[in-house]
């Protein structure tokens, strides 16, 4: 009932904002930068538009630039090491095909991660990206555990070098974060994307699915996308395509 | 029992001839940058922590990255340029929070570091 309520009321809203009053003319224009004192805002829905075919095998940039830009380091413990965005091979045993995708927080329009969280920490920001409030999370990791796609990492030794703009400490658990300080500053590139485009694979593409004009939207509407795990009906932020 | 309160007011009048005489150790907290802070002073030694607190959640939660009362600039204008820290024996945060014993958790997770100054130039377009 909410939910319907909510997505009507959404659906509205992004209508209202879209609604042009002369071509080229927009009473919202959805695709400008915010300014500082701005708040991220629902006419916004970040995304992104994973293309598993121009994914190359073995190539690990976007891994890299992703822990690069956020400081997310490790220490040699495969089990136990942070991991924000990974990629994954999928192959079929019939026809002997296999691919390679990268994963990351999903950014889903009903995380599940946010339904458990017993403090709030875990939360949907406006401009639909999902993200941890370090200074609430207690630590107890539900949300690690409700994610079907084992997005979300815990920090489990002290910190140091962090980036002054994204703040890690033990004790806490993290995520992609759709690169939020970026996003914010009016950036149209995650890191990742960068770093794939710069590798000449351009696999990932990152956008507003709330506007019509974006790349992204324009790609959505001409080829498709699918989610993962569709079937939970989450709603993701994150859409793939070339999935065979 | 009369000479124990006098002298327990001998020695409390006596306390206070060295603190006004200023014997009381003082924190020495070296502000590196700038003439004035982002507020007065003496508003900014009591209020700091509710303003960076305020900011905190806006940032957070609603995306709003105003460089005003935002910890990340605290640190820019702030930081020893020697070890370009917020903490440390000189350091800005630091040498008052140890003076007055009050732990600061901001630095479990932020980084205490100004930033590089190649980053530093790059703004907001």
């Amino acid at each position: 009932m909410s939910v319907s309520r909510r997505r009507f009321l959404a659906a509205g809203a992004t209508a209202a904002g879209a609604a042009a009053l002369a071509p080229g003319l927009r009473l919202v224009d959805l695709a400008t930068a915010r300014s500082p004192e701005e708040a991220a805002s629902s006419l916004n829905r970040w995304g992104l538009l994973i293309d598993a075919d121009k994914c190359a095998d073995g190539c690990r940039a976007c891994v890299d630039a992703c822990h690069t830009e956020n400081g997310v380091s490790g220490h040699d413990r495969p089990e136990t090491d942070p991991q924000w965005i990974r990629t994954v091979s999928v192959s079929d045993p019939q026809t002997g095909h296999s691919q390679q995708l990268p994963v990351m927080c999903q950014h889903c329009e009903e995380p599940p991660c946010v339904d458990v969280c017993p403090t709030g920490a875990s939360f949907r920001r406006d401009d639909g990206i999902v993200l941890v409030d370090k200074h609430i999370c207690i630590g107890c990791r539900y949300c690690m555990m409700a994610c079907p796609y084992k997005a979300r990492s815990f920090i489990h030794e002290q910190v140091t070098d962090q980036k002054p703009d994204m703040p890690r400490g033990k004790g806490t658990v993290e995520s992609c974060t759709l690169c939020v300080h970026r996003v914010d500053r009016g950036d149209t590139q995650t890191a990742c994307a960068e770093a794939c485009a710069k590798e000449g694979h351009r696999a990932i593409l990152f956008g507003d699915l709330n506007d019509a004009d974006s790349e992204i939207s324009r790609e959505l509407k001409a080829h498709g996308g699918i989610q993962l795990r569709a079937d939970l009906h989450l709603n993701t932020g994150v859409r793939y395509r070339g999935l065979s | 029992m009369f000479s124990l309160r006098a002298l327990t007011l001998t020695m409390v009048l006596a306390g206070l001839a060295t603190t006004a005489a200023g014997d009381v150790p003082r924190p020495e907290v070296k502000a590196y940058k700038g003439e004035t802070c982002v507020e007065e002073t003496g508003f900014m030694r009591r209020n700091h922590m509710e303003l960076i607190l305020h900011q905190r959640d806006e940032t957070m939660h609603r995306g709003i990255r105003t460089t005003k009362h935002s910890l990340k600039e605290c640190i820019e204008c702030h930081a020893d340029p020697q070890t370009r820290s917020v903490l440390g024996e000189n350091g800005f945060c630091q040498s008052c929070h140890s003076y007055a014993a009050v732990s600061i958790d901001c630095f479990s997770c932020h980084t205490p570091k100004a930033r590089e100054q190649s980053a530093a130039v790059e703004k907001r377009p």
